[in-house]
């Protein structure tokens, strides 16, 4: 039977399982069920129709929504009129690939969050608005003799807006600020805590004994001004989370258990265990460490070994969880899953590389350090300073020295890193190149090495054929007839350079050696050296492709890895920018040599297992490097998260994706530099900022331990200062 | 000034208004896909 007909029988015969997966996902109350899924592949508004419209006209669906942000899809349905899987093909036929998902697992709790953040903004901009118009009035009131009780009224309206709307928007700050005393640091919520409490503290005492001066509007206005910059830099970050873990999800897989009757059946890969068989058609993932026991195929290794060409196994072979089957279909017994897997050892050294990432502190929180003390000092200074160098009463004192804290509060401060980081990491996912933290960019901003992956970093990580005069159009011609009938990356490779050609029926593929077609001329053989029975010694380092044919010497087709478009710019201009540049590579050395090579990267490393990797990058830590990790395979996570910031492009491994900072979509290297300079104008942008935010601090601080601040010059030189750090950020968009 | 009386309690309940009608917005999930909503309304949904 032909080889690709054999393998839609096996993935036929397992369709029926997929319902039986789908289980776990499903809420069913009275009668209708509840079932979301991830779309991969909806981009547009017209996607959504499609495919709102497609499954609303299916019997028993009460409902179908997409949400085009998270490409999500909720699905409603009667459950004795339909089924999952018959609403899942549905889907399927139009295109789009659709994957169950827990909504409680993903994101659960940081939608939340974002909607608290909302609700806070909301509150405090009415709150904002409204005390500020009082206030005017206040202010207007002192140049035109407004009397004492008219200002009392005022004064008093302010304070029932204003306390509730602090008690309320002001949470997500008191909680932070709690959690960081509690753990015996400081963070920047201490001091706006401390400032947003002791202002409206005051405010209601002033207010009490019908004095000129309340705060009120200082203290909203500030919780709102805040608050907008907490939102947009939840938002921004939640956003590049929720595309990677979109892309996670979606490799999720049920597995093929072949039972002892020969009965296959779709299990959850929680349960599988040790010993038992499972099957692996063309196409799949393994999803487990073990042994062949029946077949023969090709498997693409890239992800464990970073190795480009593939690997030949047959019964008997090992085989570890993330290789792809290529060719033919494997049955193997389970040595290892779950924790058991080679997998899972990365994994462990990956959480070993992130524990000491995680002790990083941005550099807000590290001001904040010196700069709590120094204004909590100052205030204190000023109390002490006017008790005991004037006769006023200890009330007037207090108040110069609350009115010190209220002027410092750090406003600008707190805004100076998050503007700056919204504005960068929004026009950067303009271009495709996806934050996951702020911190990230900081970090980014002090490197000073860059170390690379070779496969399908530098690379594009596919094979594609070389034009070295060895073979004639005619021998690509007739070799593309057999080459277009298999699943192997040369196979395709070169099928993909003779659009249009048809293929042959009857072409027999051998897993691990090659393809096979008799016609009426004699045989063809298009595969290994020794498939094609190639006396000639002659090594090449590049994976090769024979054509053999009755009649004819028989050539080779040489392939290479190609380099991204941009990969020699790019490293270019990061070499101009000062940076050093280095490659580390799980390939064959004459292989990365050659890449080196060709791009001038003087130190490179070879044949490197996941733990030298790390090993690698934590020697550089401990010379004083800073380094950018760029790398996509499963066998460079550790050393991703060893690294002081790391980069992946789109097409990586899904641990990659989650262990790196930084993710760049497109087949494009140049996110990379990108992101560098982006980081290098944010960090210079953070800097002018907290400059300005001092700046503004030096200028009133003294003003305020003289006595000589009213609510008129706070609220007019805070709001200045923020403004002023606010358009200072929005520069770094201006330019380009 | 007398009319400060009325006038003051008028803003604030308009202002509060606005702000429940926000609340209510958010909890009926009115802003939880901005893109879709954007587009969606370039199609007819009469053949549904």
């Amino acid at each position: 039977m032909n080889a690709r007909l054999a393998d839609q029988a096996e993935r036929n015969a397992r369709a029926p399982g997929v319902a039986e997966g789908l289980q776990p996902y499903i809420e069913a109350v009275d009668g209708i069920s509840r079932l979301n899924l991830l779309v991969d592949g909806m981009h547009c508004g017209g996607c959504v129709n499609r495919i709102e419209t497609a499954l609303a006209k299916e019997i028993g669906v009460v409902e179908a929504r997409a949400n085009l942000t998270t490409r999500r899809l909720s699905l409603a349905w009667r459950d004795d009129e339909n089924d999952a899987g018959h609403l899942m093909a549905a889907a399927e036929r139009l295109g789009f690939h659709v994957v169950p998902f827990d909504p409680e697992k993903l994101l659960g709790g940081d939608k939340e969050a974002e909607k608290e953040l909302l609700r806070s903004l909301a509150v405090a901009g009415f709150a904002a608005a409204n005390v500020m118009l009082l206030s005017v009035a206040v202010w207007a009131g002192h140049f035109q003799d407004m009397g004492p009780a008219t200002r009392g009224l005022m004064h008093w309206v302010s304070t029932l807006i204003a306390l509730p709307a602090i008690a309320y928007a002001g949470i997500p700050f008191f909680r932070s600020a709690l959690n960081a005393l509690r753990g015996g640091g400081l963070n920047m919520d201490v001091p706006i805590s401390l400032a947003v409490i002791l202002s409206a503290g005051m405010s209601l005492f002033e207010t009490y004994r019908g004095g000129e001066h309340a705060y009120f509007d200082s203290a909203v206005t500030l919780l709102f001004f805040l608050l907008i910059g907490r939102y947009l830099d939840r938002r921004a970050r939640g956003r590049a989370r929720s595309a990677v873990e979109n892309l996670t999800a979606l490799a999720a897989r049920a597995v093929t258990v072949i039972e002892e009757n020969g009965a296959t059946r779709s299990v959850s890969i929680d349960a599988i265990k040790p010993g038992t068989v499972v099957l692996v058609a063309p196409g799949d993932r393994i999803p487990v460490d073990g042994e062949v026991v029946e077949g023969a195929t090709d498997l693409d290794t890239s992800l464990i070994t970073g190795e480009s060409a593939p690997e030949s196994v047959s019964a008997g072979d090992r085989v570890f969880a993330g290789m792809v089957n290529l060719t033919g279909s494997l049955r193997v017994a389970v040595k290892a899953v779950g924790e058991g897997t080679l997998l899972a050892e990365i994994a462990r050294l990956m959480e070993a590389a992130e524990s000491r990432k995680s002790r990083r502190v941005s550099l807000a929180d590290r001001i904040v350090r010196i700069y709590a003390p120094a204004v909590h000092l100052a205030a204190l200074l000023t109390f002490v300073a006017w008790m005991l160098f004037t006769d006023i009463s200890w009330q007037v004192a207090l108040t110069y020295a609350i009115a010190v804290l209220i002027v410092t509060c750090p406003c600008a401060l707190a805004l100076a890193v998050p503007v700056v980081q919204v504005v960068a990491s929004g026009s950067l996912m303009r271009k495709g190149v996806l934050l996951k933290s702020g911190l990230a960019l900081e970090q980014l901003a002090e490197v000073d090495t860059f170390v690379f992956d070779k496969t399908g970093t530098l690379t594009l990580g596919r094979p594609e054929l070389v034009v070295d005069g060895s073979w004639n159009k005619d021998d690509l011609r007739q070799a593309a007839i057999l080459a277009s009938a298999s699943r192997h990356p040369l196979a395709r490779a070169l099928a993909a350079m003779s659009p249009g050609s048809r293929t042959a029926s009857g072409v027999e593929e051998v897993p691990g050696s090659g393809l096979r077609l008799d016609t009426s001329i004699g045989e063809r053989r298009l595969g290994s050296r020794a498939w094609c029975v190639v006396e000639d010694e002659d090594a090449s380092i590049d994976p090769e492709l024979w054509f053999a044919r009755a009649g004819h010497d028989p050539v080779r087709f040489r392939f290479r890895d190609q380099l991204r478009d941009d990969t020699a710019e790019t490293l270019q201009s990061l070499q101009k920018r000062g940076y050093a540049v280095e490659l580390l590579s799980g390939d064959r050395p004459d292989a990365v040599a050659y890449v080196a090579k060709a791009l001038g990267i003087e130190v490179w490393q070879a044949a490197q297992t996941p733990t030298d990797k790390t090993a690698y990058l934590e020697g550089l830590r401990e010379a004083g490097r800073k380094t950018c990790m760029v790398g996509d395979g499963l066998n460079d996570a550790p050393a991703l998260a060893a690294a002081s910031v790391s980069m992946s492009p789109a097409t990586a491994a899904d641990v990659s994706q989650i262990t790196a900072d930084i993710i760049f979509q497109g087949d494009r290297l140049s996110g990379v530099a990108l992101a560098a300079d982006t980081a290098r104008r944010a960090h210079r942008l953070v800097r002018q900022n907290f400059a300005l935010a001092f700046g503004y601090n030096l200028l009133t601080v003294p003003l305020a331990m003289a006595g000589l601040v009213t609510p008129l010059i706070a609220a007019i030189a805070m709001s200045a200062s923020s403004i002023a750090v606010v358009l200072n950020a929005l520069r770094l968009g201006w330019r380009r | 000034m007398s009319g400060l009386l009325y006038l003051i309690p008028a803003a604030l309940l308009l202002g509060l208004l606005g702000l429940a009608a926000f609340l209510w917005a958010l909890r009926s999930g009115q802003f939880d896909d901005l893109d879709g909503a954007a587009e969606r309304i370039l199609y007819d949904d009469e053949d549904r």
